[in-house]
């Protein structure tokens, strides 16, 4: 059974067609990536699916009662604005500590919890937005380009994190990106976007889709190998310092 | 009994204002709606001499006025346009208007500074009814909300995945705002109301860990900052709403000063 479902949206913004007739699926336990150049309509396919935008034809379909954990691009909060990272936690539903610490410890940030959200890193705010997302026992991750600003290495590791997640949590993974050579290889199904779906399917055949090919060059092919390439360089990478700490 | 002294009344009314813009001014802080809330209070001048050429109670006319500004910038600054100038043009020609309109009332005489900075001292029984009215209400519904309006201030996508409406909660902070606006007239008046709202909180933040801390701590520093201001101006004979500005704004200085040495040390 699929948690989120688009049937035939097509989705109108100030009068100019953002997407067109798009169809997708998510189901238990699939991680499917939405890649797509700027202005491809990802997010707004996005926020579609959340329901945060309304359709002007087409349907979408969320299970009943679907749990939806959220990480959005970034956190731009007000240096005026004093929350410690165990805080934010527990927004807008206030929880536990041990709850709150499990979940940092989930996304390898156990040791920031009094820090204060303005203050962390790119990387770091990116491990304690999803570590926010996972409190509530989602059954759906949705991701929106969760790892803008981080190095390569910072990426990848993050992806592999999503992984792990969704081994432990059992939760189906939903995210978009332009990172398509880092991404791809953490993902069961590619969707490539363009304002409509140009191609969809396992990593390496969207790869080497023409369509794919068309949009984003051929240059994907050794990235990727690169990408492979650097699993044996993790150690070395602040992330794993955090983890440890 | 008590609210028979002017000073005691006046007391409670700065009181009463500055508890209820505290936690208002932190939202209006955090989201950086410092012009949105000078827009709403001085086209409140506005509703003021609406209210009196109808007959009409200040308080209801100004909250009538402020609520449509409010309204207004707050629909405006969703689509993009150039929101600073434009809230700039609103702010200034909503007080221009206001006063000119005033000044077409001929047939009633009024002090047109009262208006502008408050009047604390002739603070009525009923003027002090309708502010604690007015400022429990606000408390009373941001405390409620407390937590939407937090996730919402954040991140409107982060909200509405967690199920809050981002819309609403703007709509309860713009309706707060114009019943902080009405009930301060007589106060601070229309030209500081937005310094109410800013200082406390500006004053709070160096000291504040957590929002709810900040919250609390704006209040202190804004009743401490009514009552000082109160008494200052008792004792120096200057007017009193921008005594309690002023106070507050030493506040705010002597806690910048204690941050930046804290910065120092550290």
């Amino acid at each position: 059974m699929s948690l989120i479902e688009a049937k035939g949206v097509t989705v109108r913004l100030g009068g100019s067609v953002i997407l067109a007739n798009v169809s997708l699926s998510l189901s238990e336990r699939e991680i499917v990536t939405i890649v797509g150049p700027n202005g491809s309509g990802k997010s707004t396919l996005l926020k579609t699916l959340l329901g945060a935008v309304v359709p002007s034809k087409g349907r979408v379909t969320r299970m009943d009662g679907l749990r939806v954990g959220y990480v959005p691009q970034t956190l731009h909060i007000d240096p005026t604005l004093p929350l410690p990272v165990l805080r934010f936690l527990g927004l807008p539903k206030r929880v536990s500590r041990d709850v709150a610490l499990r979940a940092l410890e989930r996304t390898g940030v156990a040791s920031l919890t009094d820090r204060q959200v303005a203050d962390l890193s790119g990387g770091q705010m990116q491990r304690v937005l999803l570590a926010r997302a996972i409190i509530d026992d989602p059954q759906v991750l949705v991701l929106d380009e969760p790892t803008q600003g981080l190095d390569q290495p910072g990426s990848a590791e993050f992806y592999r994190l999503i992984e792990t997640l969704r081994e432990d949590l059992g939760c189906g993974v939903l995210m978009v990106s332009h990172e398509l050579h880092v991404v791809m290889a953490a993902s069961d199904r590619v969707i490539c976007l363009n304002g409509h779906v140009c191609c969809e399917g396992a990593p390496e055949h969207v790869a080497t889709a023409p369509e794919y090919r068309a949009l984003f060059g051929t240059g994907t092919q050794g990235a990727l190998a690169l990408y492979r390439h650097e699993h044996n360089h993790s150690h070395d990478h602040d992330h794993a310092h955090e983890a440890a700490e | 009994m008590i609210l028979d002294s002017f000073l005691w009344r006046a007391g409670l009314a700065g009181v009463g204002v500055a508890m209820a813009a505290a936690p208002l001014g932190c939202f209006v802080v955090w989201r950086r709606m410092a012009y949105f809330g000078d827009a709403t209070a001085h086209a409140a001048i506005l509703g003021v001499a609406l209210a009196l050429s109808f007959n009409m109670p200040v308080f209801l006319g100004a909250l009538i006025i402020a609520l449509g500004m409010a309204s207004l910038v707050s629909s405006l600054s969703g689509r993009n346009v150039a929101v600073d100038t434009l809230l700039g043009v609103l702010a200034h020609s909503a007080l221009a208007i206001g006063i000119v309109a005033v000044s077409f009332l001929d047939n009633v005489r009024i002090d047109l500074m009262a208006f502008l900075f408050g009047d604390i001292l002739a603070v009525s029984r009923m003027d002090l009814l309708v502010i604690w009215g007015g400022a429990l209400a606000v408390v009373g519904l941001l405390s409620w909300r407390w937590s939407a309006l937090l996730t919402a201030t954040l991140n409107e996508d982060l909200a509405r995945a967690s199920g809050i409406d981002p819309v609403r909660e703007k709509l309860i902070l713009t309706l707060t705002l114009a019943v902080v606006v009405a009930v301060s007239i007589k106060v601070v008046g229309v030209l500081l109301i937005g310094a109410m709202l800013i200082v406390p909180p500006a004053a709070a933040r160096v000291f504040a860990k957590t929002p709810e801390q900040m919250a609390v701590f704006a209040g202190g520093v804004g009743m401490a900052s009514a009552l000082g201001g109160l008494a200052a101006s008792w004792h120096f004979d200057t007017p009193t709403g921008p005594t309690i500005v002023a106070v507050a704004a030493a506040a705010f200085v002597l806690s910048t000063i204690v941050g930046l040495g804290r910065q120092v040390r550290a």
